[in-house]
């Protein structure tokens, strides 16, 4: 009967106990943050350099299908998209559409997936 | 916003929260979803698993790091310090919305539910929309977004279970890229100090960098160590044109 339930004991401890014992931990630390502290600042830089490592990661080394594309199409689309991003006032549809955009063209150009 | 806003009831701000899942962000991180749930089906997870890991850690690369060390026939502990590892970043992420989410009365026990549905689409929200609403509704707005996102994500997995395997690769592999490029976007966009647009840059920088040098600890080293950098130069910054102003004072 164990066995029927192993995979959500397993995902229950590894995944949601290992995972929120660290968003607890977030409340405990942000309750003693005061909204003007300089710890704060801190607070954020550090939250803000782990998400985007976590997403230059997503760029550089993809999941699934996508690993298969070439380094140099998705660095080329994500860097000239933000680049057009920046220079066209910051709107976010722009920073998504164009990186994507380029993407698209890149893969159709190189025959990805065997077409 | 009008100026009657405060008078607004806790119900129809935790509507105005749940508004939030037609916009583009929520939209995006629903595709990602797919993609993950065509992850889970190739890995041999069912599609009951599947769904219980989607509301249970709500935090896309944790889940895809469980699926991959369950897959490789890790032992439990194992599986725990992968994901766990992973999962450190969720403490600042918490830490730094916390202080613009509570008011004085607002009981932790609230704050550790709510905390849950943190990870970084909802992350994003708080720190570009929690501005804008009356400090005593933040809570309840959040709420309106977390829960609702949470519970959207968790169905789409149940949905799309099998379907997204399907995809033909282009379009599976543009999926994927989606998520990054919007986080690449929205967190530049929302970054009004000038301390987070430089963590901004380091993270981007020493994300990928580390991952070639210590791929177990990468995300963990380039938060830490970019943040603390970006912080001291901006303190750095901050003091020297302190310093400027009194001098020409």
């Amino acid at each position: 009967m164990i066995d029927e339930y192993w995979t959500f004991i397993v995902i229950f401890v590894a995944g949601f106990l290992a995972t929120d014992v660290w968003r607890w931990l977030g409340v405990v630390a942000g309750n003693r943050l005061n909204e003007e502290s300089e710890a704060l600042y801190w607070v954020r830089a550090v939250a803000t350099s782990l998400v985007m490592a976590v997403t230059a990661k997503l760029i550089v080394f993809p999941n699934g299908m996508l690993a298969e594309s070439p380094l140099w199409l998705r660095l080329g689309a994500a860097g000239i998209g933000f680049a057009v991003f920046l220079a066209t006032g910051r709107k976010v549809a722009v920073g998504v559409a164009v990186p994507m955009a380029l993407l698209i063209a890149g893969l159709w150009w190189t025959g990805f997936g065997g077409r | 916003m009008s100026p009657d806003s405060d008078d607004r009831s806790a119900l129809s701000w935790f509507l105005t929260g749940m508004r939030g899942m037609f916009s583009l962000p929520a939209l995006i991180l629903m595709t990602s979803i797919v993609g993950f749930s065509a992850f889970a089906l190739e890995s041999g997870l069912t599609r009951a698993e599947a769904v219980f890991m989607s509301f249970a850690i709500w935090a896309l690369p944790a889940q895809v790091i469980l699926v991959g060390t369950m897959a490789s026939g890790a032992n439990i502990a194992a599986c725990f310090l992968a994901v766990t590892l992973s999962s450190i970043r969720m403490m600042p992420m918490v830490a730094s919305v916390i202080p613009e989410m509570r008011t004085k009365r607002t009981p932790t026990w609230l704050l550790l539910i709510l905390s849950h549905f943190v990870a970084i689409t909802a992350w994003v929200f708080a720190i570009t929309t929690l501005r804008k609403v009356p400090r005593e509704h933040r809570a309840v707005y959040f709420a309106g977004f977390g829960v609702t996102l949470t519970t959207s994500g968790t169905l789409v997995v149940a949905i799309f279970y099998g379907i997204a395997a399907s995809f033909p690769p282009l379009i599976a592999g543009v999926l994927f890229f989606l998520t990054p490029v919007y986080f690449n976007a929205s967190i530049w966009a929302s970054a009004s100090q000038p301390v987070v647009k430089l963590a901004f840059v380091m993270g981007v920088v020493l994300g990928p960098l580390l991952a070639l040098v210590t791929p177990e600890f990468d995300v963990l080293y380039a938060g830490i160590g970019g943040g603390t950098a970006a912080y001291l130069i901006d303190r750095w910054r901050r003091k020297k044109r302190r310093g400027t102003k009194a001098g020409s004072r």
